[in-house]
């Protein structure tokens, strides 16, 4: 294998039924039902999530599925790019809060 | 195995008729309401996806005597109750306002594909200006569909070229300024919104509505409707994806996404396209692959022994660019089918 990630393995993705037939499929359709039609959130909106995910949890499989995923409901690079943004803040932001827990130790530690 | 013929066989699996059969869809002409005649194939504007491969340098244009032939179907054919004007950019041919002209007096509804800019850029080789266009196109009541993929600049000149998108804002300036899309002034200004790659169109609705928002808060413009068209994988966007080797997967994405019921609303059953040479053809992709109407014979149909008997009995060709028609909600020069 040359790599872990190959772009074309996000066509096997329907191949984790291979040994687990009925939860592969309760999660296909949860999975349709969530991201595939408008709901309280537009698919717009659900993809711009799903790609601020993507990032986040270092995905590229889905950066890849997302970015085509917004464009097909109508986003724009300027959305996707804040959308990535959302991602980075709060990367950034739960590393920072932690320093609150630093903190109270250093409390504690500190005479 | 050769490269080439590895590539044929792996396109094998895009056999459109053979989709429809599986889906158990028969597809005869129902119609001929609409007369699609391709009078030019030059254009001001060589944009990246067009399956025209139309350009500043092209010197295809159909004859006097083919705009005659044209005019003479339309005021024998009263169930022919459209023209559809189309290039390149049709207004760049000698013979448009006179076609245009006399369609309208034959009581005709008039659409001209019209791509903005070539209001502000005139004629690339004569240099005549055409900003006399939308007053021409307000004085005949002409429906105006012009192609504007997206309602932001970078998307725009990314397909059809640098500074395009500023020239279509002031182009659909001049044609408010006449009516063109104002509530109540009956003109008609359609937009178009294509891919700017191997994706689908958004949904029309929706995408309408975010066009109609955001042209009005930033530039005060007005439009009446959104078509949101698919990119077909011929000419020059089939060489862009077979460059990026993107083909195999933009024909598997127009595979997955076939819909029975865009495919009963395809074009090719109610409209003919016609070529500069008079040749008639299904619709304007198959013209640009040179894929003849054909008669119950064999024989390639034209405007010159126009037959509409023959018209109707006839088989729509397919290949397996007609995915591009049958994918997701659809698509047509009028924009989504299903």
């Amino acid at each position: 294998m040359s790599s872990y990630y190959e772009s074309d393995d996000l066509k096997k993705f329907g191949s984790i039924g291979e040994h687990g037939k009925k939860l592969a499929d309760d999660f296909f359709k949860y999975y349709g039902d969530v991201t595939g039609a408008d709901g309280a959130l537009t698919r717009r909106e659900k993809a711009l999530i799903a790609l601020a995910v993507s990032h986040s949890e270092k995905c590229p499989y889905c950066i890849d599925a997302y970015t085509t995923a917004c464009l097909e409901a109508g986003a724009n690079p300027e959305q996707m790019m804040e959308a990535v943004h959302v991602a980075a803040v709060m990367k950034a932001g739960i590393t920072l809060v932690h320093s609150v827990q630093m903190q109270n130790h250093l409390g504690k530690l500190v005479l | 195995m050769s490269a080439v013929f590895a590539i044929r066989k792996a396109r094998s699996k895009f056999d459109f008729e053979a989709v429809l059969r599986r889906s158990g869809i028969d597809l005869p002409p129902l119609a001929v309401d609409t007369l699609q005649v391709n009078i030019s194939k030059i254009c001001n504007q060589a944009c990246r996806h067009c399956h025209v491969d139309a350009s500043p340098t092209r010197t295809e244009k159909m004859s006097p005597e083919g705009i005659a032939k044209c005019l003479e179907i339309l005021e024998r054919h009263p169930a022919i109750t459209k023209l559809d004007i189309t290039g390149g950019a049709p207004e760049l041919h000698p013979g448009f306002d006179g076609l245009v002209e006399k369609a309208v007096a034959f009581g005709k509804h008039v659409m001209v594909r019209h791509n903005l800019t070539v209001q502000l850029d005139g004629h690339p080789q004569t240099k005549e200006s055409k900003e006399y266009l939308p007053e021409f196109f307000a004085r005949h009541r002409l429906e105006v569909i012009s192609s504007l993929p997206y309602y932001q600049e970078f998307f725009t000149d990314a397909q059809r070229g640098s500074g395009v998108f500023k020239k279509s804002m002031e182009a659909m300036r001049r044609l408010n300024a006449v009516g063109y899309g104002v509530e109540g002034s009956g003109l008609l200004l359609n937009l178009v919104y294509n891919p700017v790659g191997p994706y689908l169109p958004a949904p029309q609705a929706s995408l309408e509505a975010d066009y109609k928002r955001e042209l009005k808060a930033k530039f005060g413009l007005v439009f009446n409707s959104l078509y949101t068209i698919t990119n077909m994988p011929i000419n020059r966007f089939k060489l862009h994806l077979d460059k990026t080797g993107q083909y195999e997967a933009y024909m598997e994405k127009l595979l997955a996404a076939f819909n029975p019921a865009a495919a009963a609303g395809v074009m090719c059953r109610s409209l003919i396209s016609v070529g500069y040479d008079g040749r008639i053809y299904d619709c304007d992709f198959n013209q640009m692959l040179e894929m003849d109407a054909l008669d119950e014979t064999g024989g390639g149909l034209t405007i010159f022994d126009f037959d509409m008997e023959k018209l109707l009995k006839r088989t729509i060709r397919f290949d397996e660019h007609c995915l591009g028609c049958t994918a997701g909600a659809g698509s047509s020069c009028g924009g989504a089918t299903a």
